[in-house]
Order: structure tokens, then sequence, then C-alpha cells
């Protein structure tokens, strides 16, 4: 069954009374929901909600090869107004079963999520 | 270079190879035949190799024994063969390729003459136009699989260079592949949020069997009838959609005038001087009862105005008595809807006909210097208009543009007649 990768992008909270707010907590409630709904339907094949971008760091091997110089930034790769915010990796027979079920994670109505099929390397040759 | 190697090595179906009458029967009969064999095979590409194969063995055995009385189902049945073979020969299958293996081996003992073929090209129309593909990719991919046309004759419809159509048609059939775009028809609930795709690839297949991109005018008249098939199919499924009635409408409309288009000798006739005894009325009918149900909806959308404006021609008595002032409006009407060049050429011809050629020159004006310049059509409208104010000389330059255009043999013909003419009248200007 092909396998695909929900990723979840939006504007991340900006402050911490807003990651504690009322709404913030209707929106786990929202993924919560999503989670059974996907997990009972066994359509759910893993998932990670990630820190805000603020925690990130970008790492660089400079050279082009291994054992290069290590160059380490902070922030995320490339400045976008949405960020990456999490991902499913979601089990369905086609796109548009995969669709459908992207429609109801909460980051499709917050922000945007993307499908990408995932590679399947066990059967290539 | 590589990838454009490999957008070559793709397009590897070539149905032309064949001579006719072969060639005839395989272009009507290619399309059905294929997106059979896409069901089958569950792969554009693996079809594709697999009708490929099978049009090699008919090369020889047609030319030699004659065609067999069901071509299509002699086609699909040496493909299904040769899909299986190629499989066969594959020793390490993956989980993709067993599922076609068991489909293939299934159903060749079966004789699958059932609606699951008849329902093949309009599960093959809504993939190609799947809204997880570019809408130019769309519309390349459903006249290169339903209709099987050349990438040359598509990048003739669309006015862009042949290898531009060729990367979208082989970028859409590796994303239906690898992102699994599923090969049927949407659930009642989905189809309308799937429709304007499949509605804008319906057309264009009318539109290249209407006005044949190469050869003569009505090379590609079967184009026509596929395109009015599916949108009768399109109006059974979704009866509520203005649109699709609308879309309906346009085409039997426009194609009730093809016997009149053409004369004896084959050589365009335009619409001022067609013989309307041999316009198909109950086509026009057809077409007007059901552009006066939709459009008491209330919801007139681009089709519907252009069907509404083919039977108000269908209907006119003569050229002189038609009614220019409500087509003209219709026109203004249509192209906020949809600004297109080929609206605004259509637009400049009836607001000529209402108020002048110089009139309808000015509506030109906006167009000069845009891409529109490659289209022949929008030339000769240019020179009809120079023609009729007596500019003789503009008027030659406008029909040596349009021969700069490509275009079909008949067109070619048309417009080297007129130069010819413009030019006999051509004062000498020094």
């Amino acid at each position: 069954m092909p396998r695909y990768a929900a990723l979840i992008y939006g504007t991340e909270p900006t402050s911490e009374a807003e990651s504690n707010s009322e709404q913030w907590g209707k929106i786990m409630d929202a993924y919560m929901h999503f989670g059974e709904a996907g997990g009972a339907a066994g359509v759910i094949g893993g998932g990670e909600a990630l820190q805000p971008t603020n925690t990130a760091t970008t790492i660089q091997v400079s050279g082009g090869a291994k054992g290069g110089d290590v160059v380490t930034t902070d922030g995320p790769f490339a400045e976008t107004k949405e960020a990456l915010g999490g991902f499913y990796l979601l089990d369905c027979k086609d796109l548009d079963e995969a669709i459908s079920w992207a429609a109801q994670i909460p980051g499709a109505w917050l922000g945007r999520v993307e499908l990408r099929p995932v590679i399947d390397f066990s059967g290539s040759s | 270079m590589a990838r454009q190697g490999r957008v070559e090595a793709r397009d590897r179906l070539q149905w032309v190879e064949l001579n006719d009458p072969l060639d005839e029967i395989i272009r009507i009969e290619g399309g059905q035949v294929l997106a059979t064999l896409i069901r089958l095979t569950g792969d554009i590409d693996r079809a594709e190799d697999a009708l490929h194969d099978a049009l090699v063995v008919a090369a020889d055995s047609w030319r030699r024994d004659g065609a067999p009385d069901k071509p299509g189902a002699w086609l699909t049945t040496v493909a299904r063969n040769k899909a299986l073979d190629r499989l066969r020969r594959e020793a390490r299958r993956k989980p993709k390729e067993e599922e076609a293996f068991r489909l293939l081996t299934e159903t060749s003992t079966g004789t699958d003459d059932g609606s699951d073929k008849r329902d093949d090209r309009l599960r093959l129309l809504f993939t190609c136009c799947h809204p997880a593909l570019s809408p130019e990719s769309q519309v390349a991919l459903a006249l290169r699989t339903i209709c099987g046309l050349t990438t040359v004759d598509i990048a003739r419809v669309f006015l862009v260079p042949e290898p531009t159509i060729g990367q979208r048609i082989s970028r859409a059939k590796a994303k239906i592949a690898t992102a699994h775009i599923p090969y049927r028809v949407p659930e009642a609930h989905e189809l309308p949020d799937r429709l304007r795709p499949v509605l804008a690839t319906v057309y264009a297949v009318f539109t290249a069997g209407h006005h044949a991109p190469v050869g003569e005018l009505g090379a590609r008249l079967d184009l026509v009838d596929e395109a009015i098939r599916l949108g009768r199919v399109l109006v059974e499924l979704m009866p509520d959609e203005a649109e699709c009635v609308g879309l309906l409408a346009l085409t039997l409309a426009t194609n009730a005038r093809r016997a009149a288009r053409t004369d004896v000798q084959g050589e365009i006739v335009l619409l001022a001087d067609q013989d309307r005894s041999l316009w198909d009325t109950a086509a026009i009918a057809e077409a007007a009862a059901l552009v006066d149900s939709v459009l008491r909806r209330g919801r007139p959308g681009a089709y519907q105005i252009q069907a509404a404006i083919a039977c108000l021609h269908g209907t006119a008595p003569t050229y002189a008595d038609t009614d220019w002032p409500q087509i003209a409006e219709l026109y203004r009407l249509l192209e906020m809807r949809w600004p297109t060049s080929v609206v605004r050429v259509n637009r400049a011809v009836a607001v000529a006909e209402v108020a002048g050629p110089r009139a309808g020159l000015e509506v030109l004006a906006e167009l000069v210097g845009t891409p529109t310049e490659r289209w022949h059509l929008y030339w000769s409208t240019r020179a009809d208009f120079q023609r009729r104010l007596g500019e003789t000389a503009a008027a030659a330059d406008s029909y040596r543009h349009a021969l700069g255009c490509p275009s079909n043999d008949s067109d070619r013909r048309f417009l080297t007649r007129r130069l010819a003419e413009v030019e006999g009248a051509e004062p000498d200007t020094r």
C-alpha cells in the first residue's frame, strides 16, 4: 500500500501566552480527534509534532563531501512565513484516499498540508 | 539533454507508422484500446508499451491478412498478451507489478465487453484531469492518451514548442505513477470539484477535431464525435451541472454546421457563404432546447454563453439576418469570464458586423505584439477587416503573416486564395 507523508505547514505561535491559550487547547483536541479516527481506520503509520523553528538548528558540512567543516547555524534553513510544524505518515490505497484523510488534519484548515509519496525501497531492483 | 532524450523515448506511440486504412482503424480504436490497457496494467507507460508491441504485430499481420473484424478487440487481446510477456520477463516484480500481473491474468480469459470497457475512457479522462496535475498537463495528457494526438499536433493546438508538450506529458505520467493517482470516476459528491478541468479537456478534444491542427480541416472528425460522446456521458453523470449541459449544447450546435463547412472539393466555406440547408437542424434544435433549459437556471457560465452564440448562428435564416448585436453582447459577457485572445478575435468579428470593420480592427488592437500573433486566425480576421476597408496592401500583408503561422492544409489553401485575390486587387502603391 502506498505511503504518503502529510507535511503540516502553518504560522507558529509567537508567544508563550498564545501557546497556552484556550484556542491552542481546541487545536490539540482536534489533533487528538484526528489521531483517533486515523488510528481506528489503520491509516496513520506514524507522525510527530515538531517544536517551533526558534528551536531549530541547521547543519551543513562544507566542501560537498563527508568530513568537511561542520557549519552550524541557528534557525531553519529557509526563512518562510509558514513553517513545518509536524507530519503524519498515511497508508492509503491511492492519492484520493490520502487527500480525503489529509483534509481532516486540523493543519489543513489552520495552514496547509503537503502530501508527498514516500519512496518504497523494499521492492526496488 | 538527457531529460529531453527520456521524453522522446517515452513518447513512443507512433500511430502514423501504419498506412491507410490501418492508420484509420487505429486512430479510431486506439484511444479505447489504450484506456482499457491502462485499467488492466494500472500504468500508462506499461499500457503504451503493450499497445506499441501490438501495433508492431498488427502492421505485419493486418497488411498480410487484412484487418480483423473487431480490430479494437484484436489489439486489446494482443496488447494484453504482450504486457503479460513483458511482466514475465521481469524477474523481480514489485507489489504494483504483481497486481498488474494478477489483473491481466484474470481478465485474459473473459470477454471483457461490459460496462468496464465502456467506462474506461471516462476513467482515463478523470485521471488525466486530476487536480494534482497542472492544468496544462491535464489537457495535453488527455489529448495524447484518449485521442491519440501526437505531441506535434498538441503543440500546434496550444501554440507552444513541441518539447514543452513532451515534458508536460512525461511529468504528468510520472506523477500519476509515483503519487498513485487513481484510475476511476469520482464519487457523486466529488464530481462538482473535479468538473472544471474535465470540461476544459473535452472542449479541447472537440476543438482539435473541429479544426484539425494538421492535414485537412476535417481530418480529425472522430475527435468531434468522441467529445460529443464524452459530453453526453458527463451530462448523464451530472445532470444538475449547468456547464456540463452548456458544453454539450455548444459542441452539438457547432458540429451541426459540419457538412456545410467545406465544399465538394474540400475547400473551406466561410459561415457567410455556407449552404444553410446542409446544417443538421435536428442537432441545432437539440442544442437550442438544452440552452433554453439551462439558461433558465440562472448560472450562465462560459460554455452556456458560447452555446447560446452557436444556437443564434444555427437558427439564423441568413448571415445578414443573424442577431449580431446579441452575439456581440454575448461575446462581451464571455470575455469578462474568459478573457482569452480567441474570445477577443471572435468578439471582433461580431462587432465588425454590427459597427463595421474599422470597429472590428479596434477590438483587435490590444492583441498587437502578444503571443496571439502566432495564431493564423488572428491574422486572417485582421486581413478580412482590412480587405473590407479597401486597405488591400495591409490585407495582403496580414494574409502573409497568417501563412507564416502554423495551420492545417485547408487553412493554407484558403489563405493562399485570399492572398491572391487581394494581391490581384492591390493598386500600384508606388
